[in-house]
Order: structure tokens, then sequence, then C-alpha cells
């Protein structure tokens, strides 16, 4: 494969594919924020969720669509731990 | 904290699963869980199971018609300025692709969200290319809502259940459960599935990307089948609320409205395209140039080529007699061999490297 199909390949990666690794936002800027994945900062847009600095988001194509919160999580948690108490 | 990728809880779901006795075909629509599927190897591992798993028209640039393709191409040759994801300008039309007319002198830009787009607007007329489902629909529709100078949208948007309700219907494979989207169902939540799983009488999970997720999501399926339920289940609760992102749904109502249209490989599917509301039709490119868009005719698939088929789940990738041979990630017929959401364009990346 040569070199600019292997880079249509990763930019594809990343604007197409649906990046399931949350970012935490760092700073917000009206309808702008900084989100911070693990040390590698992005810009989003933010305004088509509710969120504040320190929020977990899900971001697709530049724009954050979801806010993780703490009660989310348990809920995954809690069908695994159903799973290991009947199966 | 649950670690997603265990194997040894994989284990305990793919035992329960074999445990359950069952023979099912499962469908999903979404490039990222295929990705997750073919590269954790669950597809072999569901298949020892009695789990067949298929990738339906879940590919934003693979279901994009010919016609829609030839149009961009079109704009391009005529001195528009085409901004677009990567993955749309590989996708042939006939000879040509918007790579091909960048090649000879055309503006066309490769962006990596609407926001660049936005920015090449600041100095020159642009059009974006609108591709995506529910998930990517919202950011072009607030983009349009900031009624933007110098800027309009060809929209290829698409709503994903009208192509659920139009593959069931068609019902030429079997399918006894359908893995709905992750990111998809983020947008427009679990509710729009009820009445395909009513409907059809099956079962409709929404799971998230993790392989756990992905293996969970099909033992909860599998149950449901034993059991003889046909209810819409969420796995990826950390992601998907029940009633969505209601924002998200309120700017897609507001920019744009359903129109029937065609996906590559189904006949026209009833509501089933964003088309831009007329109210928006100083930022609709299919208005501002109509008189180049029309009286284009639609040119047939590449010969020999059969995304069709493989985005209808009639046949696997390497069921394509083009498959790995004619046909590669870097010399694509087919949109499923370009698209690293394709089918094929996973399944070569995962197995021939």
């Amino acid at each position: 494969m040569n070199t600019e199909s292997k880079a249509f390949i990763v930019l594809g990666f990343l604007v197409h594919m649906c990046l399931a690794i949350p970012g935490q936002i760092a700073e917000i800027h009206g309808t702008k924020a900084v989100v911070d994945y693990g040390g590698i900062t992005r810009e989003a847009d933010v305004s088509l969720v509710d969120v504040k600095k320190g929020d977990y988001v899900i971001v697709h194509a530049g724009f954050a669509i979801h806010v993780l919160n703490k009660k989310d999580a348990e809920e995954t948690l809690k069908i695994f731990e159903e799973f290991f108490d009947h199966a | 904290m649950l670690e997603l990728r265990n194997r040894k809880v994989a284990e305990r779901i793919v035992n329960q699963i074999k445990a359950l006795h069952i023979n099912l075909k499962i469908m999903h629509v979404c490039g990222t869980h295929q990705d997750t599927i073919v590269r954790y190897g669950l597809d072999h591992l569901l298949k020892t199971c009695g789990v067949e798993v298929i990738q339906g028209p879940g590919c934003p640039v693979c279901v994009t018609t010919p016609l829609e393709i030839q149009q961009a191409i079109a704009l391009a040759e005529n001195g528009v300025t085409i901004a677009t994801f990567g993955d749309m300008v590989r996708v042939p039309a006939g000879d040509t692709s918007l790579e091909k007319v960048r090649a000879e002198g055309g503006d066309v830009r490769i962006v990596y969200s609407i926001d660049d787009a936005r920015a090449i607007a600041e100095t020159k007329e642009v059009v974006f290319l609108g591709v995506g489902f529910e998930t990517t629909a919202p950011s072009t529709a607030v983009t349009v809502l900031d009624e933007p100078d110098n800027f309009s949208v060809l929209s290829f948007h698409r709503y994903i259940p009208p192509a659920l309700d139009a593959l069931l219907e068609m019902g030429e494979i079997k399918i006894d459960a359908i893995l709905c989207p992750g990111h998809v169902s983020t947008i427009i939540g679990a509710l729009p599935y009820v009445p395909l799983a009513e409907k059809y009488g099956i079962p409709h999970v929404i799971a998230g990307f993790e392989p756990l997720d992905v293996l969970m999501a099909v033992y909860m399926m599998a149950k449901q089948v034993q059991e003889g339920r046909h209810e819409v289940e969420n796995e990826y609760v950390r992601c998907v609320n029940t009633e969505g992102n209601v924002k998200a749904q309120k700017v897609i109502g507001e920019v744009f409205e359903p129109a029937d249209a065609s996906w590559r490989g189904f006949p026209p599917i009833p509501q089933s395209k964003m088309a831009m509301r007329k109210k928006y039709a100083a930022y609709d490119a299919a208005e501002i140039y109509e008189d180049v868009l029309e009286g284009i005719e639609e040119l047939p698939e590449p010969k020999g080529c059969r995304c069709g088929d493989v985005l209808r789940g009639v046949i696997y990738p390497q069921q394509c007699p083009l498959f790995g041979r004619v046909c590669t990630p870097s010399n694509p017929v087919g949109p499923c061999m370009v698209s690293i959401e394709g089918a094929c364009n996973i399944e070569y990346r995962y197995k021939n490297d």
C-alpha cells in the first residue's frame, strides 16, 4: 500500500469512524471547547451538549455528541454484574 | 473497574452464548462495529457459537449513490470548490473520481470537520459534501443554522431506521436480530427501533464498540431469541439514553426533512434522505447549482463490482470475485473497498496485512 493510501486510512479513521474514547473538557470558549485525550488536545464544538469544565465527552467529527456521567458508567457495570449473577 | 477487553470475561460470555444452542444471523449497520468484529476476530469466535454477523448498509460513503458522486464531480469540474471527508474523494464514478478531478486542477479539499470547510469559506465559495447518518448530520445542521457566508451543503445525509425497515421488508436474507449502531443511537435514542422490533418480531440491541460490548449485545439478542422475546435493549447505556440527544435531533429536524432516496445497491427507500428544507435554500448546493446538477445520468456500478450485494448483506466481501485481486484499498473498484467503514476495506486491512 502506498503512503498516500495509508494517510487516507489514518485521516479517514479520525474523521469517519466513531471514536469511542472519551475526552475531558479542559477549556470552554462559547460553543468551542478544548478536549483533552490523555495529554493530546483537540478543539470540539459543544453546542449539541450541556457541558462544564472537567466533564467527559464523546466527540464525533469535531462535535461533542454525548456527556458521560458516573451513573451511566455504573449502568454498564450493572449489565455485566447481572450477567455474572445469572451466568 | 471493568476492563472491556478482558479475555476471561469474553470467554465467559462466549460460553454462555454457546450454552444457549442457537443459530442466529445478526445484521449490524456500523463500520465501527465491523472494525471491532473483524479486528478482534469476533466473527470467527461467534461462528463457533452458531452466530453469523454481517454488515448491512452501515457505511455512509458506501451507500452514497453513483449519481451523488457524479454530482460532486460535476461541481468540481465546473470550478466549484468542494470540501469533503477523505474517503469520498477516492470513490470511483465511471473512469473518474474527485481525486482525479483534483489531479487535473479541480479544487477539492479534504477536511477533518465541517469547521475546516467553514474556514475555507472565509476566502472563497465552498460546497461541503454532507455525508453521514444521524451522528454527523447535527454538525452540518448547526453550521447551516449559523448562516455562514460563501458556504453551502450538498446533502447526502441519511436516516438509518428507514434503511433497516427497507432491508427487513425486502427479506432477501434471513435476519434474526439487529445490532443497532452505537453513536447513531446516541443521537436518535432507543425509541426509533421499537416499531421495527414489533413489525418484524426480531430483537434490536444497541451496542458499544469494545469487543465485550459486542459480545454482550450478541448474548442479549441470543437470550431474547431463545426466550421468544423481540425487544429493544441497550447495552451501550454509558453513551445512549432512551430519548437520545434531543438537542441534536432538534437541529436535524430544523434544517432537514425526510425525502425518498436511493442507496447504493437498494431500490429507493422512502423518507430515508435528509433533504434541506426550503427555508435554508440559500445554503443548499442542490438549489444553488441546480443548472450544473440537473440532467446528469447515473452511471452503472463498476463492472463486476458487488458493493450493492455487500451493502444488502447478501454476500460477504470475500465472495466478490474482485475482492483482494482486482480490488484493493490502494486500487479500489467500489466504495466498500475505499471507505475505512466499508466491509471490504475492513476485511482486507485485518486479514491481508
